[in-house]
């Protein structure tokens, strides 16, 4: 049985209540580190565990902690990206609905090591029912003193409180999810200056992912050695995988790090294998915006290795052969789906979610939108497919933000992986009835 | 559907609302313009009239502009009016490889409009949205604040049924007030 550190209690009845997660351990962590250990020190013990940012860049949490500024007589915050919007992604919204003291049991202890006296866990707004329950539990907090003035009596004061989104996935990018927790528009901003200089309200603040900040809860808890000891090299500790499309399990699992693609694909205890007993066509492993990978090089790197669930095995390759363990946003296709429809629907969607500010995304990812769009309309032809490629490689590493980037990958993994798949659909238009799903594109396009 | 000409939140959305201001720092109240879009979105007929982002703008000693330009950006908001019940069927990724398409042509043909568009009641407005974290349970669609997941067509019309017997607004806030 693997180890979890996250979801160890999540089908306890009752969880969501103060009183059941405090007798299954809760707030033992935050009752540690405000008694025994300095702030400096709990920071030493996330740097030592290795955590990475859950939210998809996997970036050092330690080391995001260590850039805070610090200067005299200005507030820090700590800001929970719960905008969690990434296609393919729900992790958070399981974590957040199940077990809402743990991320707010990680909401202080990770403020404590910050410094910060005030957090907001910004939400989108469609989890408007997670809001509630986050609010319930913040209100438990409150009543039993573990959220407010001396915390445990340990003299550390903390504020926490929701804040709803309203429908925009670029807020999951940690600057526009500030500029829209001061109410404006969710436009990225240049950087530097990087939130952790400059932030909210242009105070130092640090924006961590919902899993992330839940994981510092176990590892303050068993230390940041122990964290470490799971996973493989530079992916430690557990991951939470959202799994979903054409498999028996779809669902919400929390791994080891260094479990094997092909393992979690046909385990009974994860996947639990193709539905149908289809064939496995393809897989974006974490959230739309990583490169889809064909079932050769999901299960096995180019060079013949097993493919592990790891930051760096998954990388293994770069983008010619490889992908992303991203936000864990794992989406398998089977043997009937058509990439290049999957594709139009994921090009739509970058359309539909760019904001508008640089020009390379706003135009480009209509203008892709368009192209497979008369792909599949059956008058595409070969230069489509070139010009496809040119304009994804237009968009890359030219904006403001990564969604430009996020938009770009797919369409060129896909070309990558599938072209002939592209070359079937423009040289022989007939072909394009033979997919699975009802060909109907007006309908879902822009309502 | 006639335009309301008086906007004024109810005395108790009225507190809810002062609860949420306080949340942010003095002089930082632009930041409860989301939060309150969406009281007013609930309590002027699930919709944001420029009347409504006046009244909302006047609440937070805002520019009208700064209300408009925010309403205009995010897709929950809507800025023309919607039936009672707004049907938002997912249709990316997961949700639309384990058929997404067929949900939404069968609701066209049920209700006899499309994508966009409300019933001449004005009981549904059919909106299609991007990936709602529900790809697990995929397909799905979201009425109010409630996730209705593992759509079948099936499961499909006993919610519209439903709704349509209930006769009730549906909205993502709910009816009790935050509590704090």
């Amino acid at each position: 049985m693997a180890k979890k550190l996250l979801l160890e209690f999540d089908h306890v009845p009752g969880i969501q209540t103060l009183d059941v997660y405090r007798r299954h351990g809760g707030y033992a962590s935050l009752n540690k580190a405000l008694k025994d250990l300095s702030p400096a020190q709990v920071l030493e013990e996330v740097k030592t565990s290795g955590l990475r940012g859950r939210g998809g860049a996997g970036f050092p949490t330690g080391m995001k902690w260590g850039f805070l500024a610090r200067p005299e007589g200005v507030p820090r915050y700590l800001v929970c990206n719960a905008d969690e919007s990434e296609p393919g992604t729900f992790k958070d919204r399981y974590l957040m609905e199940r077990i809402p003291h743990l991320l707010l049991e990680g909401m202080v202890l990770s403020s404590y090591a910050l410094g910060a006296n005030t957090s907001y866990i910004y939400i989108r707004g469609e989890y408007y029912y997670v809001a509630r329950i986050l609010e319930r539990a913040i209100a438990e907090a409150y009543e039993a003193g573990l959220l407010g003035k001396n915390i445990f009596n340990s003299g550390f004061d903390h504020d926490c409180f929701v804040h709803v989104g309203a429908g925009a996935y670029i807020c999951g990018e940690e600057t526009a999810l500030l500029e829209s927790l001061e109410g404006k528009r969710g436009n990225p901003r240049i950087k530097p200056p990087f939130p952790a200089v400059a932030g909210l309200y242009g105070s130092p603040t640090v924006v961590n992912n919902v899993e992330t900040i839940a994981a510092v809860v176990p590892i303050v808890r068993d230390g940041g050695a122990a964290y470490a000891a799971i996973g493989i090299g530079k992916s430690t500790g557990t991951k939470l995988i959202s799994a979903s499309g054409h498999i028996n399990r779809p669902g919400v699992y929390e791994i080891e790090m260094g479990v094997p693609v092909e393992e979690f694909i046909y385990s009974d205890a994860y996947c639990g294998g193709m539905r149908n007993g289809k064939k496995l066509k393809a897989v974006v492993a974490g959230g739309s915006s990583v490169p889809v990978l064909p079932a050769d090089l999901i299960l096995k790197t180019a060079g013949g290795e097993p493919r592990l669930m790891t930051y760096e095995s998954l990388a293994e390759g770069g983008f010619a052969s490889g992908t992303m363990l991203g936000s864990g946003g794992f989406i398998v296709m089977d043997e009937d789906t058509s990439i290049v429809k999957n594709l139009w629907n994921f090009t739509r969607f970058y359309h539909h979610e760019s904001c508008g500010q640089c020009s390379p995304c706003r135009e480009g990812t209509g203008w892709m939108e368009k192209i497979l769009h008369k792909i599949l309309d059956g008058h595409g032809t070969l230069p489509d497919v070139d010009l496809l490629w040119d304009i994804q490689s237009k968009i890359e590493g030219k904006t403001i933000c990564p969604l430009g980037d996020a938009a770009a990958w797919p369409v060129a993994s896909a070309i990558r992986h599938f072209r002939k798949e592209f070359e079937e659909y423009v040289t022989r238009p007939a072909s394009i009835r033979d997919v699975k799903h009802y060909y109907r594109l007006h309908s879902m396009a822009e309502a | 559907m006639s335009e309301r000409t008086e906007y004024q939140f109810s005395p108790e959305t009225l507190e809810t609302a002062r609860r949420i201001i306080q949340r942010y720092p003095e002089g930082k109240q632009k930041s409860a313009l989301i939060p309150l879009l969406h009281l007013a979105q609930a309590e002027f007929d699930g919709w944001l009239s420029p009347g409504a982002m006046d009244y909302v703008a006047s609440l937070l000693s805002l520019q009208p502009i700064e209300a408009y330009e925010v309403a205009s950006f995010y897709s929950m908001f809507n800025l023309k009016p919607v039936g009672k019940c707004v049907l938002e069927v997912c249709r990316t990724s997961s949700c639309w490889l384990l058929g997404a398409e067929d949900v939404v042509r069968h609701i066209e043909k049920k209700l006899g409009i499309t994508a966009g568009q409300t019933t001449s009641d004005g009981m549904f407005t059919l909106k299609t949205v991007e990936c709602l974290g529900s790809c697990g349970t995929a397909p799905m669609l979201q009425c109010g604040a409630d996730f209705y997941e593992n759509l079948t067509l099936q499961k499909v019309d006993t919610l519209i049924d439903k709704l349509k017997t209930e006769g009730r607004r549906k909205v993502y806030t709910r009816d009790e007030p935050i509590t704090i």
